[in-house]
């Protein structure tokens, strides 16, 4: 700890040019006090670390409510005392009540597709690795990053407040549509719980906002001496554009939401029109419901991206890292994100093709969505080409890479199947597109995670994670995650309708009641092993073996030039100045180069 | 790649180290937050375009909006939304002299033109207030289920609908109810709008007292005035496409 307080001491002492405009605030540097330093602490590692273990807890609220609804679909006939003692009314009788399915089903998706994979990862990685990646002090604006955490902490309260509401969270779907949404008479989940949910989901907008102009802006302007921006390592291009998508399609969701709330609370018509509920006629007239799911999903699909993209580019990192290799086409990795991004705004309608859509707009939208399809073959072809032959070093982080890949191509062909207008006709709303979304986009960004965590914990912590754990939750994971949604491809085609509480009636579903037992059942165990996971990185922080070297990966990036447990202001002394590109693995029989070091006239060309 | 190149790639602006755009974190950061609030604004502008040409008939601004203060019942449309507008647009000119007042570190120049906008800011919102108490409070009469009634303009019903000549004996014409979406946009989106010259005369405020304790003096430059200024000329910009949308078209 006195190393790392007299760093600190010198990193304030010394101020280069990216950041001399900072009017003096790291001037002097007294001793912190616990509440500055990991309460309302300004400095971007803390931050992550408060992202990532809000994200964490968030993440194991949302498990928890996949498995008790799975409990509901894999044993539709059995009771379960124990759920009538913790949750009362709620599960009467010991089986789940339908009310509460659906509100576990929508705050599983809530809580999974905000909190955990675009705050918990963004949030996490964006913070930590910015600064330390592209060779800056700090974010652009420390104080704005602090309060970033601070509207996703009260946004988390929130929406975990709603959770106790007497007449519960909001239960119609994560993508909340109206009319269900906007009447409270409807239905329980859409009484106070939806209020609390879209106040919640306000505030977690405005997080999301300052943390995004934070991003962009110090990647933009806080570069070091040298960074061009094709320098840069593909993480940074990654949250780069996550960051630019997250700033640009909040906004519309918060739009949405506004005028969601004004039809709840103040008797307007923007959504809601000649309705009837209960045999009562509502006076509102004029509104479209549909025009909320265009609003909802031009923020949607974008969305998807924001949790996909840095997953996208720490794959990428931690590919090349441990092949020792040089990523396989940079520029067109760059490009591929950059195609990524642009088309994100462009095919929100696919989610709407059996809504009411004119088909001849459609068209279109099918046309655009498969052409996603080129850029993330470019991307996979990439990483295949970056491993293949390369001197693989199976790191629990590489593992969790390479089984991103595995997943992303699995999820990817079948979001092939789902661009089709036509074949949407018979597998939207099914179990089709259940697998398809988990696979690519949930449990894909859960392993970019992952491996993200394994890869960069020895810069958080300056410990290592047990290697044991880490290769159980690997391979219990990815077998898990194959042997729960495999299945669900089968029921989709076979017509199997997604948020349903039970299909034991149902004659023609009565051939998957096996399958969805093991399905149940191995929810239960990846739900376990994921509890290791957290077991592992808490008992890490403080039990885990040390590092003790700078740069344990052998990894070209700056982040490993910074001390291995760096203070406020990450480098004492000045900032390195980059002579080169992140990936010169194996060049001129080194090897590695880090981005640190000279080109000399005697090396070759790449 | 060769010695040679990179010294020539260092005299470039994106090789890091500087600002790519030479300008301070902040005022990149505003311009961004703009970007953003611009596609709030435009959803909403987007969704109101929507369901307006989604209506079989729509109120005609010069009818709805022809009262002006003390004018009792003078036919003037649009008068008193024109004043509004020129009193934002004016605001938006004394900005910019604050803004200019700023360059040349004059800080009696930037507190005289700061007061003026804060005036402006504050002489928009109170318009607005009295053209909202105008309409929720304005009745006009009003065929409702058969029955003539006396309705203002709300969020769930208005008295815009299409006028039926004749029908009263004083010669004024009695209409029915307006398109319920009417007054929801409306209120929704100008109130939103003013939410933001609110903000910005909160924001300008602060400006003014950090002026006026010389705080800008000492860091030496009147940057935050500038951003403040980018904040506010967006305000006037977007008012603009509101003024477009509600009252023009």
């Amino acid at each position: 700890m006195s190393t790392e307080i007299t760093q600190q001491a010198h990193a304030a002492t010394i101020q280069t040019d990216v950041h001399g405009h900072h009017e003096g605030d790291h001037g002097h540097h007294h001793e912190e006090s616990f509440i500055s330093k990991y309460v309302f602490s300004q400095d971007h590692k803390m931050i992550a670390k408060q992202f990532l273990i809000t994200g964490m807890i968030w993440g194991i609220i949302g498990g928890l409510f996949s498995v008790l609804f799975r409990l509901q679909l894999g044993y539709p006939d059995m009771s379960f005392p124990f759920l009538e003692d913790m949750f009362g009314k709620w599960a009467a009788g010991g089986r789940i009540s339908n009310e509460f399915y659906y509100s576990l089903v929508t705050m599983h998706g809530t809580i999974l597709v905000f909190f955990v994979l675009t705050a918990g990862l963004s949030g996490t990685f964006a913070n930590f690795l910015i600064p330390l990646q592209v060779g800056a002090r700090d974010m652009a604006s420390p104080f704005l990053n602090m309060l970033s955490y601070w509207f996703f902490f009260l946004a988390s309260c929130i929406m975990f407040a709603s959770l106790f509401l007497q007449t519960g969270p909001a239960s119609g779907g994560w993508t909340i549509y109206p009319p269900l949404s906007a009447l409270g008479q409807a239905s329980e989940g859409s009484k106070l719980g939806m209020d609390f949910w879209l106040i919640s989901m306000a505030m977690f907008i405005v997080s999301s906002l300052l943390g995004g102009l934070n991003y962009i802006t110090t990647i933009l302007n806080m570069r070091t001496k040298g960074m061009s921006m094709t320098r840069m390592p593909l993480t940074i291009w990654a949250i780069f554009f996550t960051a630019v998508l997250g700033v640009l399609s909040f906004p519309v969701l918060l739009s949405g939401a506004i005028l969601l709330l004004f039809d709840r609370n103040l008797g307007t018509s923007f959504y809601l029109s000649e309705i009837v509920v209960k045999g009562e006629i509502l006076p509102n007239e004029g509104g479209s419901a549909i025009l909320f799911q265009h609003l909802f999903w031009f923020l949607g699909h974008p969305e998807v991206y924001i949790i996909l993209m840095p997953a996208l580019g720490m794959v990428s990192e931690i590919l090349s890292v441990n092949s020792r290799k040089p990523i396989f086409g940079y520029l067109a990795m760059v490009g591929s994100l950059f195609a990524i991004a642009i088309l994100a705004f462009l095919v929100w309608a696919h989610h709407m093709f059996v809504t009411g859509l004119n088909p001849f707009l459609g068209a279109f939208f099918v046309l655009l969505t498969l052409l996603i399809a080129v850029p993330s073959a470019i991307k996979v072809f990439n990483w295949l080409t970056t491993i293949w032959r390369g001197n693989l070093r199976f790191t629990p982080a590489m593992l969790f890479a390479i089984g991103f890949v595995s997943l992303f191509i699995s999820g990817g062909l079948t979001g092939i199947f789902l661009g089709n207008s036509t074949l949407d006709i018979h597998l939207h709303d099914t179990y089709f597109v259940v697998a398809h979304f988990h696979i690519v986009m949930g449990v894909a960004s859960m392993f970019g995670m992952f491996a993200g965590v394994y890869h960069w914990y020895p810069k958080m912590y300056g410990r290592y994670m047990n290697n044991t754990l880490a290769y159980i939750h690997f391979w219990v994971s990815l077998a898990g995650a194959y042997l729960i949604f495999w299945p669900m491809h089968y029921f989709g085609l076979a017509g199997m309708p997604r948020r349903y509480t039970d299909w034991s009636n149902w004659q023609s579903f009565n051939m998957f009641t096996d399958a969805n037992r093991v399905i149940s059942t191995v929810a239960m165990v990846v739900f376990a092993v994921q509890l290791l996971f957290i077991f592992n990185f808490f008992y890490s922080i403080w039990k885990g073996r040390k590092v003790t070297t700078q740069n344990p990966w052998g990894a070209n990036t700056l982040e490993w030039t910074a001390p291995i447990r760096p203070g406020h202001g990450n480098w004492p002394g000045e900032i390195p100045e980059v002579h080169r590109w992140a990936y010169d693995y194996g060049k001129d029989g080194r090897e590695f180069v880090s981005q640190v070091e000279p080109v000399s006239d005697s090396e070759s060309k790449h | 790649m060769s010695t040679a190149s990179v010294a020539q790639v260092e005299t470039k602006w994106w090789t890091g180290g500087k600002s790519p755009f030479n300008v301070e974190y902040g005022k990149l950061m505003m311009w961004y937050f703009l970007m953003s609030d611009a596609f709030t604004f435009g959803a909403f502008l987007i969704s109101y375009g929507t369901i307006r040409f989604s209506q079989n008939y729509w109120p005609d601004p010069n009818e709805v909006f022809n009262a002006f203060p003390f004018a009792g019942h003078a036919n003037l449309p649009l008068a008193f939304v024109s004043l509004m507008t020129f009193i934002l647009i004016v605001s938006s000119v004394t900005m910019v002299l604050a803004v200019h007042a700023g360059h040349h570190n004059d800080r009696k120049g930037v507190i005289k033109w700061m007061i003026w906008t804060i005036v402006g800011g504050a002489a928009f919102l109170g318009c607005q207030a009295w053209e909202w108490t105008h309409l929720i409070t304005g009745d006009h009469a009003v065929l409702l289920n058969g029955k003539l009634e006396h309705i203002g303009t709300t969020v769930s019903r208005n008295p815009w609908g299409a006028a039926m000549p004749g029908m009263m004996h004083d010669g004024h014409p009695v209409s029915t109810t307006g398109p319920v979406a009417f007054g929801g946009y409306f209120f929704g989106i100008t109130g939103f709008h003013g939410f933001h010259v609110f903000s910005g005369v909160i924001i300008n405020i602060i400006m003014l007292i950090m002026t006026m304790n010389g705080t800008f003096d000492r860091r030496g430059h009147y940057l935050m005035i500038e951003k403040a200024g980018l904040y506010w000329h967006f305000v006037d910009l977007v008012w603009v496409f509101v003024f477009l949308c509600f009252y023009l078209i």
